[in-house]
């Protein structure tokens, strides 16, 4: 278990002040102003050398993504920090906002200024009303102590502003959100170009996660060698999971990558509800990704590569978890209304196939279907995944995927019982 | 993608308050000169707040005030599902979260609370105009499910009984509930006290649960 000095995220549950006094506490905006004059690059390399993953999803090397940007150009840069968090199981970076705030804004200046930006915008979804208040708070704490805004005491011009949405998960993929920052629809772009070269307002932009942008000032100060030998090679440093669904106490808790399933659950949530035996399956990256059945979990550990080899993904490291009374077709149903109701109606495979994935799966969930219907719906969602601008299509179609894998004994059962009942109805 | 169209009963005009235009001129200026419009979803928002509801005359406002044509306003308010096209509760819209993680902690039995305790159908007034409810899609506290959203409040960790108690507050028959958990947890913290940051002082004293 990680120790709780190895920790970052020392105020998650807000026991602690969130302002700037408790924050400086607790070491916050610690040496801040000694990173900025170790120059861009320098930041660039450490966070490099960290092995960070962006912690949005994707877990793409943060790193590597900020020395995309360009260093000689015309136009201003921005830094978009991604706090729309509204994959189903997702309930981390809302701790941070609202408890730990000063850490995602003493991480924004350092990541603005390795990439030469001076302004950055936080997109909040539209939702976190309470959490945009208490981050906003955080933020003018941080102008009027001159630690960010014009002439600050770090010497490096940065504004940071709050921005929010109003409903709608797909602003949380990064050209939809720059497209609804910018006061459209929010509809994802083709890429290329990508935002590094042609983002926000047509300027150089990076879009980070919430989690990512916090954890780097802890980075630089405990070092990058300390970052990485936490968690697995390939899959470094600490991450906030969120567990719900059948567990005794649900909760979000900051653990080491690579931890062990089971031991997160029973270390942290007291358990499946009743007994590890009693699971049947665990979403382990929020809904977008397949879920993987109890006789995958005894010796599953929680990073990108295992969780890959499995056929699933670490996603947001949201783990929904279901017990053997879960209903585990109408469970995933739910995800595919929720698909429907987010799809943005761009691409025709996902507006079109949202839908028709739903529909089929509400009759699979009453067993009224024929078995033929399984391998028709898996075909459909061949069709949807990889046939779209952006990853929505992709993520309605892969629970549907791992539920089919792991599951059609199930669903067939159901269609069993179903013309079962109707057949002695019609007799 | 939801089908959202304008209430057929509008109102004939709107205009923000003077404190609120105040507030929406330096919102315009958080964003580069030209790029107004990036400011539509937090002005648009605001109205809502003002009236209640977003109409037709306050998207024609909008479009005025940020030199947008009026289409794109328009789209931006079917598209974003926060914004209300129609009245709703005086006192409460109960947005419940419906998506997996709350259903499988009990959200059907906070709709069907609904449904008994405010109007049978959703975005439907109850008699008394006071109330109105909706299923939404996942508002990010899983943690903490199943779990509605009252204006800009969090209700957490709910059950049927739990969330009338909530609603009997918003009635003024019983005290006004206090948002987050209502079991008494802080935040995400696991029932009962952290397993975590308990070298910590501040977490140790306070044993996980919130004062009261």
């Amino acid at each position: 278990m990680l120790a709780d000095k190895d920790r970052i995220f020392t105020n998650l549950y807000g026991f602690g002040d969130p302002g700037l006094k408790g924050a400086l506490a607790r070491g916050n905006w610690n040496g801040t102003k000694g990173f900025i004059d170790q120059g861009h690059d320098w930041i660039i390399d450490q966070v490099k050398a960290s092995g960070l993953r962006g912690r949005g999803g994707a877990g793409f090397p943060t790193g590597l993504k900020w020395s995309f940007m360009p260093k000689n150009d015309s136009r201003p840069s921005y830094l978009v920090i991604n706090a729309d968090e509204s994959e189903p199981g997702s309930c981390k970076d809302r701790e941070i906002a609202r408890h730990d705030p000063h850490l995602l804004i003493e991480g924004a200046l350092l990541a603005s200024f390795a990439m030469r930006a001076h302004t950055c915008y936080v997109y909040f979804r539209g939702e976190y009303i309470r959490e945009r208040e208490a981050f906003q708070r955080a933020v003018d704490e941080a102008y009027a102590a001159r630690l960010i805004g014009k002439g600050n005491v770090h010497g490096w011009d940065f504004d940071l502003f709050v921005h929010h949405g109003a409903g709608a998960y797909i602003c949380g993929e990064e050209t939809a959100l720059l497209e609804s920052l910018e006061g459209k629809k929010g509809q994802p772009r083709l890429k290329p170009p990508f935002p590094a070269g042609c983002g926000l307002y047509g300027a150089p932009t990076t879009i980070n996660n919430v989690e990512s942008i916090a954890v780097v000032p802890d980075i630089l100060r405990r070092g990058a060698t300390w970052f990485s030998t936490l968690g697995k090679p390939n899959n470094t440093g600490t991450k906030l999971f969120q567990i719900s669904g059948h567990v005794e106490k649900p909760c979000v808790v900051e653990e080491e990558m690579g931890i062990p399933l089971r031991e997160l659950i029973d270390k942290h949530c007291g358990g499946v509800r009743g007994g590890w035996k009693n699971l049947k399956a665990v979403i382990p990256g929020g809904s977008s990704v397949p879920l993987v059945p109890a006789e995958l979990c005894d010796d599953l550990t929680m990073d990108f590569d295992a969780l890959a080899k499995v056929k699933s993904g670490l996603g947001t490291a949201a783990v929904i978890v279901m017990d053997r009374s879960t209903d585990v077709i109408k469970a995933i149903a739910r995800l595919s209304y929720f698909y429907k109701h987010e799809s943005c109606g761009q691409c025709t495979p996902c507006r079109e196939g949202t839908g028709w994935m739903w529909r089929v799966m509400e009759r699979l969930v009453k067993g009224e279907a024929e078995k033929r219907e399984i391998d028709l719906l898996l075909e459909v969602t061949k069709q949807v995944e990889g046939h779209t601008i952006c990853a929505l299509g992709d993520a309605a179609a892969w629970p549907i995927q791992g539920l089919i894998r792991h599951f059609r004994p199930e669903i067939e059962a159901r269609i069993d019982g179903y013309k079962a009942v109707h057949r002695q109805a019609a007799e | 993608m939801a089908v959202r169209r304008l209430h057929p009963e509008q109102p004939a005009s709107f205009a923000f308050t003077p404190d609120n235009l105040a507030w929406a001129n330096e919102m315009i200026g958080h964003y580069p000169p030209g790029q107004q419009a990036s400011a539509v979803i937090p002005l648009l928002w605001r109205a809502q707040e003002q009236e209640g509801w977003l109409s037709e005359p306050a998207i024609r406002y909008m479009a005025e005030l940020l030199g947008m044509a009026y289409i794109r306003v328009y789209e931006v308010a079917t598209f974003y599902t926060m914004f209300q096209l129609a009245p709703v509760g005086r006192l409460a819209h109960v947005q419940v979260c419906g998506t997996t993680p709350c259903m499988l902690r009990g959200s059907e039995a906070l709709i069907e609370t609904c449904k008994r305790w405010i109007a049978p159908h959703a975005h439907e007034l109850s008699a008394d105009g006071n109330f109105s409810w909706e299923e939404v899609e996942c508002l990010g506290s899983c943690a903490n499910a199943p779990m509605v959203q009252i204006w800009s409040d969090t209700y957490e960790d709910l059950t049927p009984a739990l969330l009338e108690k909530v609603l009997d507050g918003f009635a003024g028959k019983a005290p006004m509930a206090k948002p987050g958990s209502q079991t008494g947890r802080t935040a995400s913290c696991p029932a009962g006290g952290p397993t975590s940051l308990t070298s910590l002082p501040v977490a140790a004293a306070s044993g996980g649960m919130t004062e009261d």
